[in-house]
């Protein structure tokens, strides 16, 4: 397990530790900037050097350090919640340094803005698919540079040719002279040297782990219950709370009668904050028993009468009368002539369902706090605790824990700003953990949409025309308010509307801003601003090749002449699915749909069956995915196929609804999951690529979408522009209904069938 | 002409009858009388509670005006609870001692009136899904203990929600009438040459428990058929089972064990789990009887006079395919076959009912030998399926999440089907149609 | 006082009757390798043994355990079946967030303690009552089948301490979920 725990539990952590006492254990240490292109090593320090922590003009935001005992540590800004990333970073430096992966130690990264921002979110925040995209430079040229100073400083020492000397799992050799040292031999020479002005990182062909189906660094402990995540550690006298708050949007907590929840054995304490209540235990049985025995009074606030009715009423309206903002034009698409098309596409709001529940501990002392928590946001912790607290940010302490899941739920901090709420009342550590029932009616929401889209075809049948007007709210303007537009624009609302891959003459993409009323939350959700956008996009084109009588693989492949990537994989996957071979069932169909979101490409040909009675069942999945260099190739696989399952739970299955101001799913059973037994068969194909690597994490969501209701369409002739699927529209004649069903199609026959 | 004459003098008849016959009625429906009939013998609370509000709080729990009263997770008795009947919603009232929304101004005898002849304050009749009909044997002690208990409770202001019912079921004075041809107000007598514990059991079934009103099936004009007592009936989409003495269609075959730990805990080994409204009876009412009260309530039923009633079901506890699976899985052959039931089975139901129906984390979880499992209507399979079900007992709590929210009718009836042959060894009978109109009762 | 085998160790417990196994093994015990996912038996995280079979220990009130034999994720490698499963789970890296995985390893070692070689619906059968949000079931299929079949089914990952080896090769590098392998 090459992975560093946390700080002790229980023991404050000064601000950056790690770095001081990197300091204090001498070694070279390397610090950089996380920028994109062109970044370079800025400086490094040796055993109490010169570059002490926070040397301002130095201002280094990230560093590796090679201990006197050869082991390499590397302070990780962005976090883990299963997507790879601790190990896609790591492999980065140890292909540089000539390390295995096993050979790099892991830090969780403290919480500081200013060393850890992701520069491509301006934050210290792990999302969007950017975590290879933004290091991919910076670190490989760090790794580099530490190389070139660790090889410098034995070069010097034998009196050699750098050039002479070879390095292999951190050991430098000279093959002349049989001579070799161990980086930490030469740590602290190395340290004592000049930074080179320039490093050379390696050429693809030269990449040893880059491109490897490594093992992870962090699967280990997972696999044998060692490994902890933040709902598992116990901190010295804590105790556990579990909470109810209102379960109306904006509404507040009135009064509590706590005379049942006494009698629970292992009570401890009733909490009150503004709009919610924590029963605290000495464990979490206590905890939720007791808070099941209280009785609260709810003030059910302005929002008491909302519903997802009235939501997308407001949506439709803001999308009839809202002021537009312009987001993309191309020519003019007024006066264009030819047939005309329109649809209108709804989307609805989503949770994110972790699988690990939000939780928090928390320990708010006179002169200090820590919290202990997954997050992605650590440096926004910090930011609230002190509001709530008073305390200086300097003495509040993020540990940073392994998530169960992330999928953007932990972007948003409002957990741990309610733990701290409860917490300051009490003086022990308070482990806070939400129920799942909590989770889903208290989540930061997917955005609910409104698409109106509409296009113009030619004699040919090609779209001249193109007009995709969105409606929602913005989370963006939530989240980073200073990163929206001039001109209102939330670039996140419009990602992958208006830079579609197909060439349209006349195009006219545009956003309505519509907030939620006070207390419902928006989030980014897993495939963020694509995952909306590819749906509406990708249906749309189906049914314009539908309209225009062409094959949907077909009529793509014609628009996509100019942006060779996307025709790449586009004729991969028609050729490893056999699109337009053999002849399928009855009511069974293929879905195709082609995007290119957060710099990858990818398509993914769906094969669904749909019973007389509406059911749906996926029975094949071939994705192919260009996301250039993979740099770890199985993990590009493995978020691919998560990514499709996470976008097919929720095409099927998922949509939050709200009725008198309230959630209305609580758990898994209305809440539904997709299960093994409805699992595809599923390919992933991945090109070969020598690009930079594009992002990951999101694409297998944000395709799963269109290409399974394209094959719904190609299987019923139902075109669904909403989801969860409403299965009643996809029911074969009324008698289907009346049908005893005792025995579906069997699967395995029905799969034998299929593709072949 | 005369026979237009003789048409006419018809009608008048006719009209002129009903008006008296209302009359009558409205006469007798606000006649205070009953209170003056003899006392019954036996008492509801046992002798052992003298404290009036403790008897009163036993009785109250022994006529279960909790349930009927109280909105899951609401104020306790402060009403609101919908009946859905065929000819509209009925919600029940605070019965709190508000005086404002509650009955805290009500006399005694006001009190006593109401449930011996199905009377407001206002002199109003009540309508019948209040068990008045039931509770109209009670002695006036027991009433007046029950009161004394409400009383002592916290008053809670709730105002009523006014009912949903069409023309003419609005019509109050239409009770009236209803009462005179269906309301026997008469006290409890005990039965001579039957021993004390049948008598009580008898009083905590009829009088205070009111069995009938669940179990004994309705005519057109929504009367209990006092002749098929107990024998089973369909309300709000529950089935309330045959609870006669025959042996195979009612509950002639379960042991003495089986039937008081049904009735105290909500389960009995091998035969199932209350869940609706049973549940909610075993929660609010049956845990809290004493044993001996249980045990005279076990002796009342077995000797109720056994009946098939209508659809009875025969409760197959050798179902093949159910023998021939595992705890994890089912046999080999029935796998092969798939389905969507089945499918569904593996991945929401199994964990907690396992292939073989034993049940695994609790044997409340058990569906062989269940009612639920083998009525071939799958009324409550359907509506657990729907609606879930949560049993709180002294003993804990087993809860089974709904279903209903997410899953649609087709995926509800080849769920319904999958455990009517698995389980029950019946012919599958659901259709999506079926299921969507028990998702409205 | 309740006295529960676990993992082979005795250990004494003063918790109420009806507190479900799960919290009695996190928060009183302290083996918090069984999750917390739902506590309405819909997920499977919370999965472990009893004498060997796959229970729900959110909704397993802790008197019922009585003297069964309790087996968690952090015991479940003393068995040769467990240990197997584990390495297949890492050697094609079903894992991804991690949260469900314990679960999921004690549902397919229940499986396959019992049925060594199950066909893919028996694999359905018993996996289905575990959910994984990151979507792991392809992998979770593959790993079972490697157990079961001791073939490598799937594309293995190399160990992390891998050696200079020839760099990728030009080709579409795929991961293919083979239909029909049992
Ligand atoms: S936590 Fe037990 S099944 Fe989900
Ligand atoms: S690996 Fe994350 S939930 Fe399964």
């Amino acid at each position: 397990m090459n992975v560093r725990f946390d700080q002790p539990l229980g023991e404050s952590q000064p601000d950056n530790p790690s770095r001081r006492e990197a300091l204090k254990l001498g070694g070279l240490v390397v610090a950089f900037l996380w920028l994109g292109g062109g970044a370079k090593v800025l400086g490094r320090a040796a055993a109490q050097g010169p570059v002490a922590a926070g040397d301002a003009a130095f201002a280094p935001n990230a560093f590796i350090r090679v201990g006197t005992d050869g082991a390499v540590h590397l302070v990780m800004p962005s976090i883990e919640m299963g997507q790879g990333a601790y190990s896609g970073q790591a492999t980065l430096l140890a292909e540089e340094m000539d390390l295995g992966l096993d050979q790099v130690v892991v830090e969780h990264a403290p919480a500081n803005r200013k060393l850890y921002a992701n520069p491509l979110l301006g934050e210290q925040a792990t999302g969007g698919s950017t975590t290879i995209r933004f290091c991919w430079t910076t670190l490989r040229q760090a790794g580099a540079a530490a190389r070139a100073l660790l090889v410098g400083a034995a070069a010097a020492k034998w009196k050699v040719d750098p050039a002479q000397c070879t390095v292999a799992r951190g050991v430098i050799r000279h093959e002349a002279s049989g001579r070799s040292l161990g980086y930490g031999e030469v740590a602290n020479a190395a340290a004592q040297l000049p930074v080179p002005d320039k490093v050379q990182e390696k050429d693809a062909a030269q990449f040893a782990l880059i491109g490897k189906p490594l093992r992870r660094v962090d699967t280990a402990g997972k696999v044998d219950g060692s490994l902890q995540f933040g709902i598992d550690l116990r901190v010295p006298d804590m105790k556990v709370a579990t909470v109810k708050a209102c379960p109306t949007f904006g509404g507040k907590l009135v009064a509590v009668d706590d005379s049942r929840a006494r009698q629970v054995p292992g009570f401890v304490a009733v909490l009150k904050i503004d709009n919610a209540v924590a029963a605290v235990g000495e464990h979490f049985w206590a905890a939720k028993q007791a808070l099941d025995a209280l009785d609260i009074t709810w003030d059910h606030g302005p929002n008491a009468q909302y519903s997802t009715e009235q939501l997308f009423k407001d949506l439709a309206e803001a999308s009839k009368h809202g002021t537009p903002i312009p987001g993309k034009a191309v020519g003019n698409v007024d006066g264009v002539k030819g047939k005309a098309l329109e649809a209108t596409y709804q989307l609805p709001l989503l949770a994110h369902a972790t699988m690990e529940p939000q939780n928090a501990i928390v320990h708010v002392r006179p002169d200090g706090c820590d919290i202990w928590t997954g997050t992605q946001v650590p440096a926004r912790c910090v930011d609230v605790a002190a509001k709530l607290t008073g305390l200086k940010p300097e003495s509040i302490v993020v540990h940073n824990q392994y998530m169960g899941g992330g999928f953007g739920r932990r972007l948003f901090e409002d957990p741990v700003e309610q733990a701290v709420a409860f917490a300051r009342q009490v003086s022990y550590p308070l482990k806070m953990v939400w129920t799942r029932e909590e989770d889903i009616a208290h989540d930061r929401y997917r955005p609910a949409y409104y698409d109106r889209i509409a296009a113009t075809l030619g004699d040919d049948g090609k779209p001249v025309a193109w007009t995709h007007r969105i409606a929602s709210g913005s989370v963006l303007a939530t989240f980073a308010p200073g990163a929206m537009g001039k001109n209102g624009m939330d670039s996140d609302a419009i990602e992958c509307a208006a830079d579609v891959p197909y060439e349209f003459p006349n195009m006219k993409v545009e956003w309505v801003r519509h907030d939620m009323p006070e207390g419902v939350h928006l989030g980014w959700w897993r495939g963020v601003g694509p995952v909306h956008n590819v749906f509406v996009v990708e249906s749309f084109m189906d049914e314009l090749a539908h309209a225009a009588g062409k094959d949907p693989l077909v009529y793509r492949r014609e628009q996509l002449q100019k942006n060779p990537r996307a025709l790449g994989v586009l004729n991969l996957a028609a050729e490893k699915a056999g699109w337009g071979k053999g002849s399928l069932p009855a009511r069974v169909g293929r879905g195709v749909a082609v995007a290119a979101p957060f710099g990858s490409y990818l398509c993914v040909i769906v094969e669904a069956e749909v019973s007389p009675q509406g059911e749906v069942k996926l029975r094949r999945a071939v994705a192919a995915v260009d996301c250039g260099i993979a740099v770890n190739p199985n993990t590009v696989a493995a978020q691919v196929q998560g990514g499709l399952i996470f976008g097919w739970t929720a095409a099927l299955y998922n949509g939050i609804t709200i009725k008198h101001g309230a959630v209305e799913q609580h758990n898994f059973n209305d809440y539904r999951m997709m299960r093994i037994n409805e699992t595809p068969a599923l390919e992933v194909h991945l090109v070969d690529s020598k690009e930079a690597p594009g992002g990951i994490g999101e694409t297998g969501t944000v395709m799963a979408f269109p290409a399974l209701f394209n094959a719904l369409f190609a299987a019923t002739g139902v075109r669904l522009r909403s989801y969860p699927i409403d299965r009643a529209a996809l029911v074969q004649g009324p008698d289907a209904l009346k049908a005893v069903i005792t025995q579906a199609t069997d699967r395995a026959a029905a799969a034998k069938e299929g593709m072949a | 002409m005369k026979l237009v004459r003789m048409i006419l003098a018809l009608i008048a008849i006719v009209v002129v009858g009903a008006a008296a016959f209302t009359a009558y009625a409205w006469f007798i429906v606000g006649d205070g009388k009953e209170t003056g009939a003899p006392q019954p013998a036996a008492a509801g609370a046992p002798a052992s509670l003298t404290d009036p509000v403790a008897r009163g709080e036993y009785l109250t729990r022994a006529a279960d005006c909790a349930a009927c009263h109280t909105v899951p997770g609401g104020q306790p008795y402060t009403g609101g609870v919908a009946f859905k009947m065929p000819f509209g919603t009925i919600y029940s009232t605070n019965i709190t001692a508000d005086k404002e929304t509650g009955i805290g101004d009500w006399s005694d005898d006001e009190f006593v009136r109401a449930l011996h002849a199905g009377v407001r304050k206002d002199g109003k009749p009540l309508y019948p899904a209040f068990p008045y009909t039931s509770y109209t044997a009670l002695s006036r002690d027991d009433v007046l203990a029950i009161k004394a208990y409400l009383f002592s409770l916290p008053p809670k202001h709730a105002p009523a929600r006014p009912n949903e019912l069409s023309f003419p079921f609005d019509q109050r004075w239409g009770l009236s009438v209803w009462n005179a041809l269906f309301l026997k107000k008469q006290r409890y007598e005990p039965v001579q040459g039957k021993s004390q514990a049948w008598n009580r059991g008898a009083y905590l079934a009829t009088a205070l428990g009111h069995c009938d009103e669940c179990h004994t099936p309705r005519n057109a004009m929504y009367a209990l058929k006092r002749g098929d007592a107990l024998s089973g009936e369909v309300l709000q989409g529950w089935k309330a089972y045959n609870i006669t003495s025959d042996k195979t269609y009612g509950i002639g075959n379960w042991s003495e064990q089986q039937l008081a730990d049904y009735l105290s805990k909500g389960h009995a080994s091998g035969r199932g789990t209350a869940s609706g409204p049973m549940g909610e009876v075993v929660q609010y009412s049956l845990q809290y009887l004493t044993p001996e009260d249980i045990g005279a309530l076990v002796t009342y039923l077995r000797e109720v006079k056994p009946q098939q009633g209508s659809a009875g079901s025969e409760v197959n506890d050798r179902p093949a395919l159910a023998l021939a699976s595992s705890a994890s899985a089912p046999g080999a052959e029935e796998l092969a076959q798939g389905g969507l039931g089945q499918h569904l089975f593996q991945g929401a139901c199994s964990s907690c009912h396992l292939w073989n129906g034993q049940g695994r984390q609790s044997e409340a979880a058990a569906l062989l030998g269940t009612q639920a499992a083998n009525d071939p209507q799958a009324h409550n399979l359907t509506q657990v399926i729907l609606q879930g079900s949560t049993l709180r007992t002294a003993h804990g709590e087993t809860s089974m999440p709904s279903f209903g929210q997410a899953y649609t009718d087709a995926e509800v009836a080849a769920l319904g089907n999958f455990v009517l042959t698995h389980f029950g060894g019946k012919p599958a009978t659901l259709t999506a149609d079926e299921v969507a109109k028990r998702r409205a009762p | 006082m309740i006295v529960l085998n676990i993992n082979g160790e005795s250990r004494s417990v003063d918790v109420p009757d009806d507190m479900p196994l799960l919290w009695v093994l996190r928060d009183v015990i302290g083996l918090t390798g069984t999750k917390f996912g739902c506590g309405i038996a819909q997920c499977g995280a919370c999965t472990v043994h009893l004498d060997g079979a796959a229970v729900r220990s959110c909704v397993l009130p802790v008197a019922a355990v009585g003297t069964k034999a309790v087996t968690t994720i952090e015991g479940v490698g003393a068995s040769a079946v467990g240990k197997k499963v584990q390495q297949a789970w890492l050697d094609i890296e079903v894992v991804q967030c991690g949260y469900c995985q314990s679960g999921q390893i004690m549902s397919a070692a229940a499986l396959l303690a019992a049925t060594p070689e199950p066909s893919d619906a028996e694999i359905d059968v018993a996996m289905s009552g575990n959910i994984c949000r990151c979507g792991t079931y392809v992998r979770i299929r593959e790993a079972i089948r490697q157990v079961a079949t001791g073939q490598k089914v799937a594309p293995q990952t190399l160990p992390n301490e891998a050696p200079n080896q020839a760099a990728a090769t030009g080709q579409v590098l795929s991961f293919v979920r083979v239909e029909g392998v049992a």
